[in-house]
């Protein structure tokens, strides 16, 4: 259980993140909002990069702000970027042991490990391929495989679809879908795909300029009259 | 990369066979070869694995060489304990010089490492680089009885020199390459994309660059010590700090991503200026050519003529194969 009460960051005059108060409770979660809302300001609190002037993030009852944001992968965050950032000059397996060598996993089952995150992904390339010559759909699988290898508690996806054709998008769908049962990891899902979104999670929870407008579960949010008018205006013609 | 087979033809080669197609003249041009290749390797570590450009490389390669030649001339340690000492002590220092790069990157990284670099050569030359006298900081006036620095026992021929050279910067390689290919190499590899995404990863940024500097320093002052015994003097004028700029093109010519382009590298820096001056012609040319050379490389090959030449090759290869069967084909097809 993620529990998030009164986060709030300032970037000058700008607060991407005003008093953001929300509770993540189990299995994949959406986080929507329109562009600037504050997702990836979150989750760059979540992974350490932003400092907050306020406020904290509880995660399974750690108080997840105190660790610092290198170690935070040992403890079990996990996540993808929206532009992805699967390492180019490093092979498929290697991508993902790298992770595995930095989690609290022993090296003895390593190996296995990491092909079985390969696996998992629905990857059938050969793992000694560089990911600088694959394509961008294979990328964004190896990088989900990386976000699920050794043990996470908590995957944060942004945008893990950005870019991909449907058939892509509903392979990545699948594996989303799976990834609680598979790694008993919370996961936390930032997309503008809401076919998505609907289709990976239970419940969702809104942001827009910085402050959550709606959560609960996926289908009454994306009705709630709130979330509409945050993503296509008022009525009002100015 | 190249088979472990050819690897070992080409070391051979180099070991057994070169010493005798060569005089005395491109046998010591080849020791400093094998002497700046490791520089070269150490600097292509930092730029083109780790994405730190250091312009203070031939400065670390000065402190390497000074500290070498003040053990050899205090001590009877044996050779390759000095050069392990000049390595550490080196590989210490060098780290310090990489502490900028904790907080700096890119232009200005290369801007410290830089003024670093002519920091230590103000340094070397007003303390009175080393010559033969006693003890660590001994300094001998006398301008004619100055003893040389001296070489390990098995080594003190040219010839013999030069496969020590040569065996040191294998060794040295070794030691790199099997950092690229473990644990170190992997988070390098992560933190040259995307510093988050490293850290995502669960990389530990900071100890990884230091340990990259740490690494390129060591081998940079094992080089150095390698220097001191081939040059049997040295002097504060035979370290420029323009130098640290001239290695850093041409460890960009050679390819920084590879450890062959060190080899080019080295070859380019060493043997060419000697391969000049035997035919008369001036090494100063060499900074022209170095100049265009960086431009054609930044402009149509980033990864070094390492990776350019064989690609080179295969399409004069394919050109000479056209031309045949356009020769062949060219009396029955006749003229369009």
């Amino acid at each position: 259980m993620i529990e998030v009460s009164d986060l709030t960051v300032r970037f000058g005059g700008v607060m991407p993140l005003d008093r953001m108060s929300v509770t993540f409770d189990r299995g994949t979660c959406g986080l929507i909002g329109p562009n600037g809302a504050g997702k990836t300001t979150f989750f760059n609190v979540l992974s350490g990069f932003v400092k907050p002037v306020a406020g904290s993030v509880s995660a399974f009852g750690e108080d997840l702000l105190s660790i610092t944001h290198f170690r935070r992968a040992r403890w079990g965050v996990r996540r993808t970027f929206q532009t992805e950032q699967a390492i180019e000059e490093l092979s498929v397996f290697d991508n993902v042991a790298m992770i595995h060598e930095n989690s609290k996993m022993s090296g003895s089952t390593r190996r296995q490990d990491v092909l079985d995150a390969i696996a998992f992904v629905g990857m059938d390339i050969d793992p000694a391929a560089r990911v600088g010559t694959l394509g961008a759909a294979q990328r964004r699988l190896v990088e989900l495989a990386r976000a699920v290898v050794g043990r996470p508690r908590l995957v944060l996806l942004d945008e893990p679809a950005a870019g991909l054709p449907d058939e892509e998008t509903d392979h990545m769908g699948q594996v989303i879908r799976r990834i609680p049962e598979q790694t008993g990891a919370m996961t936390i899902l930032v997309d503008h795909d809401m076919s998505l979104v609907s289709a990976c999670c239970e419940v969702t929870a809104v942001l827009d300029f910085g402050k959550m407008i709606a959560s609960g579960p996926t289908a009454e949010v994306l009705r709630d009259d709130r979330v509409i008018r945050a993503y296509l205006g008022t009525e009002e013609i100015a | 990369m190249l088979q472990p087979a050819v690897v070992l033809v080409l070391l051979l080669f180099v070991l057994l066979v070169l010493p005798s197609l060569f005089s005395q003249y491109y046998i010591d041009a080849s020791t400093q070869v094998a002497i700046y290749a490791i520089v070269a390797a150490g600097l292509g570590l930092l730029v083109g694995r780790v994405g730190l450009v250091s312009l203070g490389q031939a400065a670390v390669l000065a402190i390497g060489a000074w500290v070498a030649a003040r053990i050899l001339f205090a001590s009877s340690l044996p050779f390759p304990l000095v050069l392990l000492a000049s390595g550490l002590i080196t590989m210490v220092l060098g780290t310090l010089v990489g502490l900028p790069a904790l907080r700096l990157s890119g232009l200005y990284l290369a801007l410290i490492t830089l003024m670093l670099a002519g920091a230590i050569t103000v340094v070397l030359a007003t303390t009175n680089f080393p010559n033969g006298g006693h003890g660590f900081l001994g300094y001998n006036g006398s301008t004619v009885h100055i003893p040389p620095i001296r070489r390990p026992s098995i080594a003190t021929g040219e010839t013999a020199y030069f496969r020590y050279s040569v065996i040191v910067a294998v060794l040295m390689f070794g030691l790199v390459f099997a950092h690229i290919r473990m644990r170190p190499g992997r988070a390098w590899a992560a933190i040259r994309q995307s510093e988050a995404a490293a850290l995502a990863g669960g990389i530990n940024t900071t100890l990884y660059k230091l340990w990259a500097f740490a690494l390129a320093s060591f081998v940079t002052g094992v080089a150095g010590g390698l220097l001191a015994g081939a040059v049997h003097y040295l002097y504060s004028i035979d370290f420029q700090t323009q130098d640290s700029i001239t290695l850093f093109a041409v460890v960009l010519m050679g390819g920084a991503y590879s450890l062959w382009g060190a080899v080019v590298a080295g070859i380019l820096l060493q043997f060419l200026p000697a391969l000049f001056t035997n035919w008369g012609i001036s090494p100063d040319w060499l900074t022209i050519l170095f100049g265009v050379g960086v431009l054609q490389v930044l402009t149509t090959a980033p990864r070094g003529i390492v990776d350019q030449f064989p690609k080179d090759m295969a399409r004069l290869g394919r050109l000479i194969g056209r031309l045949f069967k356009g020769r062949s084909s060219a009396p029955a097809g006749g003229e369009p």
